[in-house]
């Protein structure tokens, strides 16, 4: 059983009481809520007569039904302008804070939280979306919930919960070039597996983590559910602090000093005892590509498609499935697929820096023709920052188009989608069938650079050679 | 599209005819896809379970097929529920008839999601699993039972497959605590203690 961990300290902090059927009441120090799956809960609250009991304590925003083209209201789709009406309703009735359209602080909500200083170490945040295992990044303790839970938080700002063990993924050396964030839990995924995780929350240490910005720490936590773990966090330390220090919501002063005094308290000590411990080398990680339809069907981008008697029996038969559902060949290389959209974009690779490091690919070069290319950034406050530094002219002059901020194509609840069974470059986090909005289409991951790589080329290539060359 | 009431109070066993869906790691985008949560309330999801698989399969998926109309059972492999947190998918079983449901293992959030609207989730080994599938690929008509208390499957004709389920959701269904609001708001006393001792909350 884990000991001393930042999740064994967080987990007691929270703690209000043993429940009778013998899980923990937790209390949830940050609830983040979006349209898709609040006003369900809204609805049983009001058939409960309860109200809110916190509502200072959630935030809201409008991410995944958006469409990022116009966002002018009502929106064309009747049944999206009927879900962001019934947010807002919703948010006034309960004095609720909603980070609207046109605010400057609209976005998707993984994003905005870490930007607005509301994410903190430290802190319990939930919301009913799986990728709110992002704000581990910052030494939270953070997990996606469903509409139920949605509504229990909302009556009694706290949750039933079971403890989770604790799995130390420890990552020596630095990525390389060309290398991204993405890459590194992509790789994690592929060799732990999509089961791997469950019952666990992932502690992301070692050199190779500490060396990792803010945002590619929320990039590796925001996939830490891809693994099977509900959470995954980094310890707070000074990249923490540096991100956090001025933002809107975070503490100032004198406050400031005894938060930071806090936070750096919680982190994993050395006498830190985890249930599992499991390490990688960051230095011996290509940039990698899913070519089926798990997350964790990865490989190198100078791999091949793994043949069945490379794969592990038991996952044999969904490699089967996926050879049939990609129409991609056991043993080809993956290399060299051709690819008919790119998207970057997401909760995963949506903010500034994911934006700069495409960029960079794109500059001075040419998406192929025939392929649409767009790129959508993750909020509003993302979207003015690349547009400050001429990122937008940047994607455009390359013959990407330049989008409005929110989910977008990774889960197609917006007009972004893919036709039949075109294939997507996708900056995103599911490669699930029919997951982009076509029952057939079939999606590629990767890091936003090897995206503009393959918008470049028309087909998936090494973004190391073009940043070289 | 069911006249069965939602799942309430104590569930002691879940009874009914079963229906199979065999593979690994199905996730939420499948059990219900993503356009089909543009929606305000839950109802109506039943109808479209597994939509984008069952207009593949053309008629012949488990859940078009006429032996599993009203099946309350479903028993499926590894990683069940996997991938986004959306209870659109438990809401969308729930509502085409499910009850209660055997499988390998399940993604944690699908598990907890089927547990706050009474929905018993039961694992089993993998050759108990394959043998139950089995059991009721051969006969879809006979009747199975899940037992909460005995922690076993089993058919009229003295079939069984042994079951598992963590004590505190077993604990939760068989004494009618699985919905956990009333238990959460009854600690309000409580939760201001831990809220007030935390540094965050008292502005450091």
């Amino acid at each position: 059983m884990s000991a001393g961990t930042l999740y064994d300290k967080v987990w007691d902090l929270h703690q209000v009481a043993e429940l009778p059927g013998g899980s923990t009441q937790l209390f949830i120090g940050l609830h983040l809520i979006h349209e898709v799956t609040s006003p369900q809960a809204f609805s049983a609250l009001k058939d409960l007569g309860l109200g809110v009991r916190h509502p200072e304590r959630t935030v809201a925003t409008v991410d995944h039904i958006v469409p990022t083209t116009s966002q002018a209201r009502p929106f064309a789709d009747p049944l999206a302008e009927e879900m962001l009406a019934t947010l807002e309703r919703n948010c006034a009735e309960h004095g609720i804070s909603l980070q609207a359209i046109g605010s400057g602080r609209q976005g998707i909500v993984h994003v905005i939280a870490p930007e607005l200083g509301l994410t903190q170490p430290g802190m319990t945040v939930a919301c009913g979306d799986s990728h709110t295992s992002t704000h581990g990044a910052f030494g939270a303790i953070a997990f996606g919930i469903g509409t139920s839970q949605v509504r229990d938080v909302l009556a009694s700002q706290s949750l039933s919960m079971g403890k989770l063990k604790v799995r130390r993924i420890w990552v020596d050396g630095q990525l390389q070039p060309g290398v991204y964030a993405k890459d590194l839990v992509l790789h994690i995924i592929r060799t732990l597996g999509v089961k791997g995780g469950v019952g666990y929350a992932y502690e992301f240490a070692g050199p190779g983590i500490e060396a990792l910005s803010m945002e590619e720490r929320m990039t590796l936590c925001n996939m830490a559910i891809e693994g099977g773990a509900r959470c995954g966090y980094v310890n707070p330390d000074a990249t923490t602090f540096a991100y956090l220090h001025g933002r809107p919501y975070a503490p100032a002063g004198d406050a400031w000093d005894r938060a930071v005094a806090w936070w750096t308290s919680l982190a994993s000590g050395d006498q830190a005892v985890f249930d599992d411990e499991v390490r990688f080398d960051a230095t011996a990680i290509a940039p990698t590509i899913t070519w089926g339809i798990t997350p964790g069907q990865g490989i190198g981008v100078d791999e091949s498609v793994p043949t069945l008697e490379q794969t592990d029996p038991d996952e044999r038969p969904l490699a089967e499935e996926a050879y049939r559902y990609m129409d991609l060949q056991p043993g080809s290389p993956i290399a060299g697929v051709a690819v008919d959209v790119c998207f970057i974009g997401s909760c995963t690779n949506g903010r500034l820096s994911d934006l700069q490091a495409a960029a960079a690919v794109a500059k001075g070069r040419h998406v192929a023709p025939g392929i649409k290319a767009f790129v959508v950034p993750g909020s509003e406050q993302v979207a003015a920052a690349a547009e400050a530094e001429g990122l937008d002219a940047v994607f455009r002059e390359a013959g990407f188009e330049w989008r409005e901020p929110g989910c977008s194509m990774c889960l197609a609840m917006n007009p972004d989608r893919l036709e039949g069974r075109q294939i997507s470059a996708s900056s995103s986090n599911r490669n699930f069938k029919g997951r982009q909005g076509s029952a057939s289409g079939r999606t590629l991951l990767m890091s936003p650079a090897m995206v503009a790589a393959a918008a470049i080329h028309g087909k998936v290539s090494d973004v190391r050679v073009l940043l070289q060359s | 599209m069911t006249a069965l009431s939602f799942p309430f109070g104590i569930i002691p066993q879940v009874e009914g005819r079963a229906v199979v869906l065999t593979g690994d790691d199905i996730d939420t985008d499948r059990i219900i896809p993503a356009r089909f949560l543009k929606c305000v309330t839950f109802e109506g999801l039943g109808v479209q379970a597994f939509a984008d698989d069952r207009a593949e399969l053309q008629g012949s998926h488990p859940f078009d097929l006429e032996a599993h109309q009203g099946a309350r059972i479903l028993v499926v492999n590894r990683n069940f529920g996997c991938g986004s947190s959306r209870e659109h998918a438990p809401q969308a079983l729930m509502r085409w008839g499910i009850r209660g449901v055997v499988g390998e293992s399940f993604a944690e959030i699908f598990y907890g999601n089927c547990l706050a609207l009474g929905i018993p989730c039961f694992t089993a080994s993998h050759d108990q699993v394959l043998a139950l599938q089995a059991a009721i690929q051969a006969d879809p008509a006979q009747t199975i039972r899940l037992d909460l208390d005995s922690l076993q499957a089993s058919t009229a004709a003295g079939l069984s497959w042994p079951l598992a389920m963590a004590s505190g959701p077993r604990q939760m269904l068989r004494t009618g605590q699985w919905d956990a609001t009333s238990q959460l708001l009854a600690n309000d006393g409580a939760l201001k203690k831990t809220a007030g001792n935390l540094p965050y909350v008292s502005g450091f």
